[in-house]
């Protein structure tokens, strides 16, 4: 495993397809193996698939534990002692929530990775920052929702940071405004939640009739669309509604999940999402989990090499995508970019005990 | 709910008020007007063309055609002194979509008047069997109207449960431990009691030797019949066999643990998509035996299609493991006896395949199980028989007059 310092200094979107792949190979193999080590439950999930280690020759053959694992499983490979934060994660599949394992290592590398791709993003300077939720949300430091971790992760890159929604969630329209004319003119920084942004910042604007000038704003937001697909809320319509209350033409979107915290996948200006140079994505087929070609939909594998504390380094998810390219993208940043189109369908289930479960 | 009220339900066939089923005479079992009525519903259902792309709707005609009743009946000859014990309320389950038909003619066949609950879930055989007995009850099988009540309405209508629960004789439920807790608590008039036919738990026991040694065609029908048995309805079905213990050791082992998957795998790969979701539960299934079961270990199978976990030994817990979609636990010994501790309450249906179900029936007797209620050869677990999750449906909804 590489040491943290030559880790952080690879520019974010600089290695070629060969020169990653090589790169990820063996960095996502040794943690497979210390995983292992520390980790009997995973030393447990390798040996049921029958893998090898040894003869691994692309990270592709390390077999990805789906996400769900983690909500089931308390799954860390450092001692207790070594243990710096938990972060949870409710997800969107209901009442049990991931717990995820963090020593000051893997917490260290998160923030820094994150920042070396914020800073590709919105360039070196902080900026003025609006957060567009609640301060409520980051209360108890020692026991993280994914949703606080990401607002104080993000809360790094900007500076004179204001919460657009008080305690209780209701937009803070007098705060807003006297902090826009603190900064007018200069480039501004928002960050939020896809959903929360919605609901209670463009609605509540629209709903008021009111207007803000955030021309100069740029907008990071993640979090996944599945609540405002079910309200039909296409992502151009996302960005339309934006710009229509406030003027914000800069909307990024990420792809990312607790789980694999600090190397998201950010969205360029030409509307793909990119692998930074420390993570990478995998488009499966479900019909038997083989690679899917460039353009063809399936299931979306990611993979991490910051997680050193818990077996999160390659992850099967829920969600479908497809791979646009790879080194190609007109943006000119190297590796895979791609596509997410949304979680995977849950058929109803069908069993004995369901006359009365199912929602 | 006041009696004068008309109820929130959805009459699919039988009385507008299905309330008044209640005060319907009980009938002797097997009454004659009973199997007329159903052998014309097997006519009816046979020449629907509709009903041809429902497999599961034509076995149930087939059930319900005038020699397979008579077929039924024989095992009870007569029986003069039984009627039926009045008013059945079925709760249909939401896995197997013709299980509410069986349940209603099962209580028919013994005398009673019925009143089912349709599963929420909207499946197209319940409309096609309500649709032609509602026709054979406006005409030639009007004097059976009161006795065949189909119905349907939200699940969380608990003052309708309730409404019905208060009038009936007999109590069906078919539903997990949450749907029969949540029934239960719509109380019953003093005599009358509940059936429920709770979530169980399944296995296939397959002889090593036999299969090893079989001829392909009858491997094929094998293979079909177990597609059947697990496929058809994504393995939800508490029949479905979720183990498949191998007697058998050794080089035959082998052999017959190879022949069978194959055979498996290539009926059921044309027929059964993959889900993107069934591929992800597979998956999470696997890990999930490796971490609560001991050594699971999947074998090598071309895909998705066929998942199969290895075991070294079945504990307990082995009969919590659950997974649908074709997510199947392997055991092979020697002998039957790791087979015994698995056969508690929960364990419903024993398929067989290269050994008789005689002889299964015979072990588990022996062994002075609770549980296995029932042993069918390979293909046929899906067969709804009188006799059900160890009740004699025809026995015991009805009752028997001394004199």
């Amino acid at each position: 495993m590489l040491d943290p310092a030559t880790l952080l200094a690879l520019p974010p979107y600089g290695l070629a397809r060969e020169e990653k792949r090589r790169f990820l190979t063996e960095e996502l193999t040794s943690l497979s193996r210390r995983h292992a080590e520390g980790c009997p439950e995973y030393a447990k999930m390798l040996a049921a698939t029958g893998t090898d280690l040894s003869t691994v020759t692309g990270w592709e053959q390390i077999p990805p534990l789906p996400v769900r694992l983690f909500k089931e499983f308390s799954l860390k490979s450092v001692p207790d002692e070594a243990l710096y934060r938990t972060v949870t994660s409710s997800g969107t599949t209901g009442q049990q929530v991931s717990r995820i394992y963090l020593d000051r290592e893997t917490a260290a590398l998160q923030s820094k990775v994150l920042a070396k791709i914020m800073e590709s993003t919105l360039g070196g300077a902080r900026l003025p920052m609006i957060v567009v939720d609640s301060p409520a949300v980051v209360k108890d430091r020692a026991m993280f929702s994914a949703r606080g971790a990401g607002i104080l992760g993000f809360s790094l890159f900007g500076r004179d940071t204001v919460y657009a929604l008080d305690a209780e969630m209701k937009l803070d329209l007098p705060g807003l405004r006297a902090f826009l004319d603190r900064h007018q003119g200069k480039p501004i920084f928002l960050f939020g939640f896809t959903f929360i942004v919605w609901q209670y910042f463009y609605e509540e604007l629209k709903r008021l009739g009111e207007t803000l000038p955030l021309q100069n704003g740029v907008l990071v937001h993640g979090g996944g669309w599945k609540k405002l697909a079910d309200r039909a809320v296409s992502p151009a319509r996302f960005r339309e509604a934006l710009c229509e209350v406030s003027g914000l033409n800069r909307v990024l979107d990420y792809y990312g999940m607790a789980e694999q915290t600090g190397s998201i996948f950010m969205e360029c200006e030409h509307g793909h999402l990119h692998a930074p140079v420390w993570a990478d994505v995998a488009i499966r087929r479900p019909e038997d989990f083989s690679e899917a070609a460039v353009g063809e939909k399936g299931l979306i594998e990611v993979v991490s090499v910051l997680p050193r504390s818990y077996p999160g380094h390659v992850l099967l998810t829920e969600d479908e995508g497809r791979l646009l390219g790879e080194d190609t993208c007109p943006c000119g940043r190297k590796g895979r970019y791609f596509e997410v189109l949304g979680r995977v369908k849950r058929a109803e289930t069908r069993g004995c005990s369901d006359t009365y479960e199912q929602k | 709910m006041n009696r004068s009220e008309p109820l929130p339900v959805t009459v699919l066939c039988g009385l507008a008020d299905p309330r008044e089923a209640a005060s319907a005479p009980a009938l002797p079992p097997f009454d004659s007007r009973v199997l007329a009525f159903l052998s014309d519903l097997s006519a009816a259902l046979l020449a629907d063309r509709r009903v041809k792309a429902f497999p599961d709707v034509t076995t149930f005609a087939f059930f319900c055609r005038r020699a397979s009743l008579e077929n039924l009946r024989k095992p009870y000859g007569t029986l003069p002194d039984r009627l039926g014990r009045g008013l059945v309320f079925h709760i249909a389950p939401g896995n197997v979509p013709m299980n509410f038909a069986y349940s209603l003619t099962a209580a028919l066949l013994a005398g009673n008047a019925s009143i089912v609950k349709a599963s929420s879930r909207e499946f197209e055989q319940t409309g096609l069997v309500c649709a032609p007995i509602e026709s054979l009850l406006a005409g030639a099988h009007a004097s059976l109207r009161p006795y065949v009540n189909v119905v349907s309405y939200p699940r969380e209508r608990q003052d309708v449960t309730e409404a019905f629960s208060a009038l009936c004789d007999v109590r069906v439920i078919w539903g997990g431990d949450e749907t029969i807790r949540r029934v239960r608590q719509a109380a019953l008039p003093p005599r009358a009691f509940d059936i429920t036919f709770a979530d169980r738990w399944s296995a296939l026991v397959a002889d090593a030797q036999a299969v090893a040694e079989m001829d392909s065609q009858t491997l094929r029908t094998a293979a079909q019949g177990f597609y059947n048995d697990t496929y058809l309805f994504d393995q939800n079905a508490c029949t479905a066999p979720r183990l498949v213990y191998w007697l058998g050791e050794g080089v035959s082992l082998e052999t017959a643990q190879e022949r069978f998957w194959r055979a498996v795998w290539e009926y059921a790969q044309p027929r059964y998509p993959i889900d993107p979701v069934v591929a992800v539960d597979k998956r999470t299934a696997l890990y999930r035996a490796a971490l609560t079961l001991p050594g699971a270990r999947r074998s090598p199978m071309p895909d998705n299609v066929v998942t199969r976990i290895r075991l070294d030994a079945l504990p307990p817990e082995t009969a919590d493991f659950r997974c649908g979609g074709g997510c199947f636990l392997e055991f092979a010994s020697p002998t039957l006896d790791a087979l015994t501790p698995l056969l508690t309450q929960k364990a419903q249906t024993i398929s067989v395949l290269g050994i008789s179900p005689s002889a299964l029936r015979d072990f588990a007797l022996r062994g002075g199980v609770r549980g296995a209620d029932r042993v069918t050869p390979i293909g046929r677990t899906l067969d709804f028989a009188l006799v059900w999750d160890g009740y004699d449906l025809i026995y015991t909804l009805s009752r028997r007059i001394a004199a």
